[in-house]
């Protein structure tokens, strides 16, 4: 929230050193809070007035402890991701998918829209920038579907809230989900879909900028950015996603969980699917949820299925990028996507 | 007088980019006029693809994220 709108005076700041010493010692700092939090936890739920076996003492200790966790978890997991992705821009991702039109296309473009650091504002010049330079529609739609979907936010937090068994079977799937999903919309030639001004549009090249040359200390100033950046305007989003996640926790009985959400219910998944695309939130909201239904006994092919559906289809994004694709383009978008989202949730229902 | 052009469909950043710019030109005593291009196609058209950018008197100095407040000077004494 506290973007500078001020110009900071130039060559001021930090000297190197103290990055090379801070960073690391934040680290060891953040890591030993962690460690610290399910005492600290029970002793600020003693404090209150209310039994700590009850359903309120139980929401409440999900929530206290649960909310520092996420936090510093997602400090961590941005600060990292901010300093690998300024090895990657758009622009760098346009030229190296421009022109592929063989298979290996797609998963690279999965791949490269999980590093490649963009903002959802400025989607759609991004996509017409990429359609504009040749890359194939299906191919750009990996990129754009694999962004959200396998981003580190949501899967370093999966692994932290419930563990690296589902954060890796969630990558798979959402990895193969957004490469399968380009690739079938490459076969279904698109192209005649997007709004007209786009197809007739032949955007000027990209700009040839400088290439510029980064110190570690600024990648590290750019992970730092991203902390504030990114934090700043998602914890509300957080705190809305635990406070949903401790109601369930503590209220929500196990019977009724397993008898809307288990695994014997088949309409389940698609329950799932349309209960979540409505669903506005992030990865970093939606995480405890599925935290807390996975621990009320909810089927893990239902869940997965709400996570990606909440994550990867989101109606806000569809708007945005309806200034580009015909309604029958979205539509068909939609159908893809949730195709995948619910050939893996019946997948997981019947295996495990 | 220079020109310089913000592109960016109006964002946060985009709007602290242009904050910046007036900021700097007017701390270094440059006559800037400042327009901001949100309209997608118009953005696409000038090469950006990730925003905010920059253009001064027609030339893009910069793509994506809050410019270096050093390097924005340049830009602007130029």
């Amino acid at each position: 929230m506290n973007v500078a709108t001020h110009a900071p005076a130039p060559h001021k700041g930090a000297p190197d050193w103290l990055w090379y010493l801070g960073v690391p010692a934040a680290g060891v700092v953040l890591y030993l809070l962690y460690g610290q939090l399910v005492p600290i936890a029970e002793w600020v739920t003693a404090l209150l007035p209310v039994a700590r076996d009850s359903h309120t003492g139980e929401a409440i200790a999900f929530f206290v402890y649960d909310v520092p966790k996420v936090l510093l978890l997602l400090t961590g997991i941005v600060f990292v991701t901010g300093v690998l992705r300024s090895w990657f821009s758009p622009e760098k991702t346009r030229a190296i998918l421009a022109g592929r039109r063989e298979i290996w296309g797609y998963p690279l473009a999965s791949l490269l829209g999980v590093l490649t650091p963009f903002c959802s504002c400025s989607s759609v010049p991004l996509f017409i920038g990429f359609v504009s330079a040749g890359i194939p529609l299906g191919v750009t739609f990996s990129f754009l579907i694999a962004g959200p979907m396998v981003g580190p936010v949501g899967l370093g937090l999966l692994y932290g809230l419930v563990g690296w068994e589902i954060a890796t079977i969630y990558l798979v799937f959402g990895f193969t989900i957004a490469t399968g999903a380009g690739l079938v919309m490459g076969r279904m030639r698109l192209e005649r879909y997007l709004q007209d001004w786009v197809r007739e549009l032949n955007a000027g090249p990209v700009g040839d900028l400088p290439d510029e040359r980064l110190t570690l200390v600024d990648r590290l100033k750019i992970g730092l950015d991203q902390v504030r950046e990114i934090v700043g305007r998602v914890w509300v989003w957080v705190l809305a996603g635990i406070g949903i996640g401790a109601a369930i926790h503590g209220y929500v009985p196990e019977a009724m969980m397993l008898r809307i959400m288990g695994g014997e219910a088949w309409w389940s998944v698609p329950a799932a699917v349309v209960v979540g695309v409505p669903m506005y939130t992030n990865a970093a909201g939606v995480i405890p949820i599925v935290e807390a239904l996975l621990g009320k006994g909810a089927a893990l092919g239902t869940t997965l299925a709400f996570m990606m559906s909440v994550i990867a289809l989101s109606l806000p994004e569809m708007i945005i990028l309806r200034q580009v694709l015909t309604l029958r383009l979205i539509a068909i978008f939609i159908v893809v996507v949730a195709t995948g989202i619910l050939a893996t949730g019946f997948l997981f229902n019947a295996i495990l | 007088m220079k020109t310089v052009k913000v592109y960016g469909p109006g964002c946060k950043r985009c709007d602290a980019t242009e904050a910046m710019i007036r900021d700097a030109a007017a701390r270094l005593g440059v006559d800037v006029a400042v327009e901001k291009v949100t309209d997608a196609k118009s953005i696409a058209m000038a090469g950006v693809i990730s925003t905010p950018g920059i253009a001064v008197d027609g030339r893009l100095v910069h793509a994506g994220g809050l410019p270096d407040a050093a390097k924005l000077d340049g830009w602007l004494a130029a």
